[in-house]
């Protein structure tokens, strides 16, 4: 079955915002949501990362590789953590990503992997 | 890509079998055009691969221009198209080699479990329904959803496509061809959606042949004022999902909307002018699509589920039963116009009711119905119908300087030809 990368996008301005115990009750219902997908067999991978002022960038296509501090997009929203998933097509990908978006309280991309060669 | 080859291959064959042979080529056009959804959509669940589909599809009819013209079309032309088609593509993944991975996969695909022992249709279903859904994807872009429908299913070139919608052909190949790859790509399922989904995925299609239709009804930029090839394309459409899905009210209510509406198509534009309902010839209505369209409102009354469609088509019902213009029953409109606004809350809806609530009230309550409006809704400001409308109620309660002002708004945002005819003339009139 083909993979999807479900990414949770937010800016950490607005997280910042939401008070402790919403927060908490977000981690529950993520936690919940991750043992239903483990529970349904479509689990591959999934992570919340660290603020992306923890990020570093490194290009490594000259002759030495360049490190650089902070994300390597200057935007207010950043990828907050990301499931990814083993669903039949795209339909059932996006149910979800519906339900992984309304336990973690983030707008959820659905990127379908490439497929392998056949 | 091959596509765009062999649409223009298609079309240089056509011309010639047409002029060599006028009445053959017109028969195999019209067998192509009428047969074309099927065949892609049986394709598409065979070898699970739209490319493939449409160039298999290509191929078949260049055999059947080469062959027919001489044999004459044979009684089942779907069933020889489809099975020629399908041979040229096992011939094509032969030589490939893909073959097994092709099949294997749109066996992947396309999945022929019924899904959930509710799910209101049976793995028999005709495979347009499916590919309608595809076609029609919220995933996909708005505008993609509807050049892909009239692409896959209506059958209509990428030349045509680009025409009808006044984009430059490279952008329409583009789109189509970007919608393709993000349903291959990312697996948007060949399948009508599950139980639950359902309403939400049919306001999706309907949405698209509503936009289609609306494209030929109103055409905006200079060209002819009514598209008519969009038109009857949509109403085409709009028949397949009606006898695909006839227990769904709000495709019946669509489907109403369509015919009554095209009913008043001759008489609603005479000399490239306009022609407002209250003064169209209704001797010139189609009386067939009028009763066709209220035995439909009738058939969705009875089922007593109603949505946007239906209410709409129900307010086009009352419009077509009215002998003369002063006959009809505007109590009635008002009433389903308050049902609409129930249900869709936007001032364009209010400002219909308006117009109904002028007849009924008189301009001067409708008139302070429609300026307290645009204080909610702005965006009203930008939309001709609103300026059109206050010009109308003006002219009518004497103020022309002002209708003159309101006129010359509509006419600034207005882009049909036949209604800036109107409004022109209407504008001139003024004293």
């Amino acid at each position: 079955m083909p993979h999807y990368l479900l990414a949770v996008h937010g800016s950490e301005e607005d997280y910042a915002s939401i008070p402790e115990d919403e927060v908490q009750e977000m981690y529950a219902a993520t936690g919940r949501f991750n043992d239903k997908v483990r529970e349904a067999g479509i689990w591959v991978f999934a992570g919340g990362l660290e603020p992306a002022e923890t990020a570093t960038v490194v290009d490594g296509t000259g002759e030495t590789p360049v490190v650089t501090d902070g994300p390597y997009l200057e935007t207010k929203e950043h990828i907050g953590g990301f499931w990814i998933i083993d669903a039949p097509d795209l339909d059932a990908a996006l149910t979800w990503a519906a339900e992984g978006s309304k336990a973690c309280g983030g707008k959820v991309e659905v990127r379908p992997f490439q497929s392998e060669p056949a | 890509m091959v596509e765009e080859a062999f649409g223009l291959r298609i079309e240089e064959r056509l011309t010639v079998v047409a002029s060599r042979d006028p009445s053959s080529g017109r028969a195999i056009e019209r067998v192509f055009r009428e047969e074309y959804g099927r065949l892609i959509a049986t394709l598409v669940r065979r070898f699970g691969d739209i490319d493939l589909a449409e160039d298999a599809a290509g191929e078949a009819l260049v055999a059947a221009l080469e062959k027919w013209p001489g044999s004459g079309v044979p009684p089942n032309p779907g069933g020889w198209l489809t099975t020629t088609a399908a041979n040229r593509a096992i011939d094509r993944l032969r030589r490939e080699k893909l073959r097994d991975t092709k099949h294997r996969q749109a066996a992947e695909m396309y999945d022929d479990t019924p899904h959930g022992s509710t799910g209101p249709f049976d793995p028999g279903e005709d495979e347009r329904l499916r590919l309608m859904f595809t076609c029609c994807h919220p995933a996909l872009a708005p505008e993609a959803r509807i050049a892909l429908t009239l692409r896959l299913l209506g059958g209509l070139t990428v030349p045509e496509i680009a025409q009808a919608f006044l984009v430059p052909e490279a952008t329409m190949g583009q789109r189509i061809t970007r919608a393709k790859k993000k349903i291959a790509a990312a697996k948007i399922p060949y399948r009508v959606p599950e139980a639950a989904d359902l309403p939400g995925r049919v306001a999706t299609v309907l949405a698209v042949l509503f936009l289609v239709f609306n494209e030929g009804y109103l055409a905006t930029g200079d060209g002819e004022p009514v598209r008519t090839e969009l038109t009857a394309e949509a109403i085409r459409l709009a028949r397949i999902l009606h006898q695909l899905m006839p227990d769904e009210p709000e495709v019946t209510g669509l489907l109403a909307l369509l015919l009554l509406t095209e009913a008043r198509r001759e008489a609603r534009v005479r000399g490239g002018e306009l022609v407002r309902l209250d003064d169209q010839d209704r001797g010139g209505w189609d009386r067939e699509l009028i009763a066709e369209g209220h035995e439909l409102v009738r058939r969705c009354l009875a089922i007593n589920r109603p949505g946007r469609y239906q209410i709409l088509a129900a307010i086009n019902a009352v419009h077509t039963d009215a002998p003369t213009a002063d006959t009809t029953d505007w109590s009635q409109v008002a009433a389903l116009y308050d049902q609409l606004a129930r249900l869709d809350p936007s001032p364009v809806v209010a400002l219909n009711r308006a117009v109904a609530v002028a007849e009924l009230d008189g301009p001067e309550v409708a008139l302070a119905q429609v300026d307290g409006l645009v204080a909610t809704a702005p965006v009203l400001a930008s939309y001709h119908a609103f300026h059109a409308t206050r010009a109308d109620l003006l002219r009518r309660l004497g103020r022309s300087a002002e209708a003159r002002e309101a006129y010359d708004a509509a006419l600034a945002v207005c882009d049909n030809t036949a209604e800036r005819a109107y409004l022109t003339r209407r504008r001139g009139e003024l004293v």
